[in-house]
């Protein structure tokens, strides 16, 4: 069984800027089970809702599961309260992953707390990935260093310039796509910046994959509250981004 | 080793512990946990005559000891349940309890029609739904509609009929007996309680559907009152739901009246909440000397 439920230890925790904090749980079967682009289902003190949160690393040879959560509400402000050596409920791994090919030439693209699902990714294509990170200022930047350290390049923009350039992500996509001949681009992040990431990748004719973030609850399939808009031959209707996704072929989302 | 068995409208379950329909799929995903065979049945995904897309997204929202959803009876259809799911169902020895729901009182009888020839054990009639525009809640809300359906129901099939009933109303004890006196075999309550929650930010509902359906610990007591007044007022077995999460609980909805549960909004915070439940149903009988679970059923002593 791939699925994994218990109680972990917190083993390493750090405030990556205000808000963002980084956690690393110790738990040998999930992190042998996980793949990048998957997620973990968080058990909040006193809530009744867990809050799914992205695989940002996996060691399989440590036997742990890197996570990083932004402060968003309550629930989330309560997961940050967490210390290390406390243990954590979680359900791992979650969700399908990115399918990656380590021979191609990939760009990673992350907006926000889109960016943490991305550093796994990247590293699987041995420091010939390119990554374009954003964010909203200096102040929210995260993991800057962590992509320079598995990149080929990192391209880094703020929506105030007070961090790398100032603009968005898609701004550095353009720049990669004139100057790199990309085989696959992956995606996260707010679904305006998806959308656009998208297009771009279309008309340039190179294949998309993103990473789609919705309310859950079960987080297995079988409540159908995290509903997404998908197309299948033509048709739409709406699929559940913690069973068919997160990760999605661009092809077949509506945003 | 406590008699966990429970038998309702002629169909015997090996214990009262039953997920909730639209908590559990078709019970695929917590195949996953557990062996689904252990749990007494499942009741399944509320099942539509056409194919259902449901509300847009988002569709749940966090509230205090509990939660709010949206989805609005989003399923592939009932002829997509009878070809892939009771086949799959069948072969894990649960006992199936196929939830449908209609936008007119004819979709009912004509999915019982359909449900009739194949093996599922019980069919619920979810009148109950507070997220759909069309039938839902709104046909549980009327003693006249809610029996009409109930007679229709009835005379479309041979399976036992439970009828699912809705706290959205005055007098549940009214509507439970308006269904009684249609035929219906079992009653199970409650549906979630219609709430709202508001993002003070964007002074917009948290839920794109603006209002939906509280379920969890929060609505417990409410249900545990409702069963009992159900359960006092008429003569078929009542399924108690609304906010089990723990055996406690169980064994309360059952001293109110309630001849099996049901546990839906506790698995997402614990997926093995029916297991662990009835565990805990298996050690209260054990340390307590009680030889079967049905010897607890309406045994609170009222002041």
């Amino acid at each position: 069984m791939a699925l994994h439920v218990g109680s972990y230890p917190l083993v390493k925790k750090e405030e990556l800027a205000k808000g963002f904090y980084s956690f690393t749980l110790s738990c040998p079967e999930a992190a042998e089970a996980a793949k990048p682009g998957q997620f973990v289902n968080l058990k909040v003190p006193e809530f009744s809702l867990r809050r799914p949160i992205s695989i940002c690393e996996i060691d399989k040879a440590a036997g742990t599961l890197r996570l990083v959560l932004e402060v968003r509400g309550d629930g989330t402000e309560k997961l940050a309260a967490f210390e290390e050596g406390d243990k954590i409920d979680m359900l791992a791994p979650l969700g399908n992953g990115f399918a990656v090919n380590p021979a191609e030439k990939a760009a990673v693209i992350g907006g926000g707390i889109g960016v943490p699902p991305m550093l796994e990714l990247a590293k699987r294509f041995s420091g010939t990935a390119y990554a374009v990170l954003g964010f909203r200022n200096e102040d929210a930047s995260i993991l800057e260093e962590d992509f320079r350290a598995c990149c080929a390049d990192t391209l880094l923009y703020t929506d105030d310039g007070s961090k790398g350039e100032k603009g968005f992500v898609t701004d550095g996509l353009k720049k990669l796509l004139s100057r790199e001949k990309l085989d696959v681009i992956y995606a996260c992040g707010p679904e305006i910046m998806l959308k656009n990431v998208i297009r771009l990748a279309d008309s340039a004719g190179v294949r998309c994959q993103v990473s789609m973030e919705q309310r859950m609850a079960c987080g297995v399939g079988a409540c159908y509250v995290c509903a997404c808009r998908m197309v299948m031959d033509g048709e739409e209707y709406y699929g559940h981004v913690c069973k068919d996704g997160p990760v999605f072929d661009s092809k077949q989302l509506v945003l | 080793m406590a008699d966990l068995s429970v038998k309702i409208a002629g169909v015997s379950f090996k214990n009262p512990v039953i997920p909730a329909s639209g908590t559990f799929g078709y019970g695929r995903e917590y195949a996953e946990f557990y062996d689904i065979g252990k749990l007494g049945g499942i009741s399944v995904k509320g099942t539509t005559l056409e194919r259902r897309d449901g509300n847009p997204p988002p569709r749940v929202a966090e509230t205090p000891a509990g939660m709010l959803n949206s989805v609005g009876l989003q399923n592939p259809g009932v002829e997509h349940f009878i070809r892939e799911e009771i086949p799959y169902l069948k072969g894990t020895g649960v006992k199936i309890i196929a939830n449908i729901a209609g936008s007119t009182p004819e979709d009912y009888a004509e999915m019982a029609r359909r449900l009739d020839e194949t093996d599922v054990d019980m069919i619920e009639l979810n009148i109950s739904c507070p997220n759909v525009k069309c039938g839902g809640a709104a046909f549980g809300t009327d003693p006249e509609v809610a029996g009409g359906i109930t007679r229709l129901v009835k005379a479309a099939t041979k399976k036992p009929v439970m009828v699912k009933l809705t706290p959205n109303v005055t007098d549940i004890a009214l509507m439970a007996k308006a269904v009684e006196a249609e035929g219906a075999d079992a009653v199970s309550l409650i549906n979630t309680l219609l709430g709202m929650r508001i993002d003070i930010k964007t002074r917009r509902p948290v839920l794109k559907n603006n209002v939906g359906g509280l379920s969890g610990p929060a609505v417990f007591p409410v249900a545990v009152r409702m069963v009992w007044q159900v359960a006092n007022a008429v003569k078929i077995p009542v399924v108690g739901m609304g906010g089990i999460a723990t055996w406690k609980d169980a064994v309360e909805m059952m001293m109110a009246g309630a001849s099996a549960v049901q546990v839906g909004a506790a698995l997402f915070t614990n997926p093995y909440a029916p297991v662990e439940i009835i565990d805990g149903l298996n050690r209260y009988l054990d340390e307590n000397g009680i030889a079967g679970v049905s010897d607890i059923v309406g045994t609170v002593q009222p002041w």
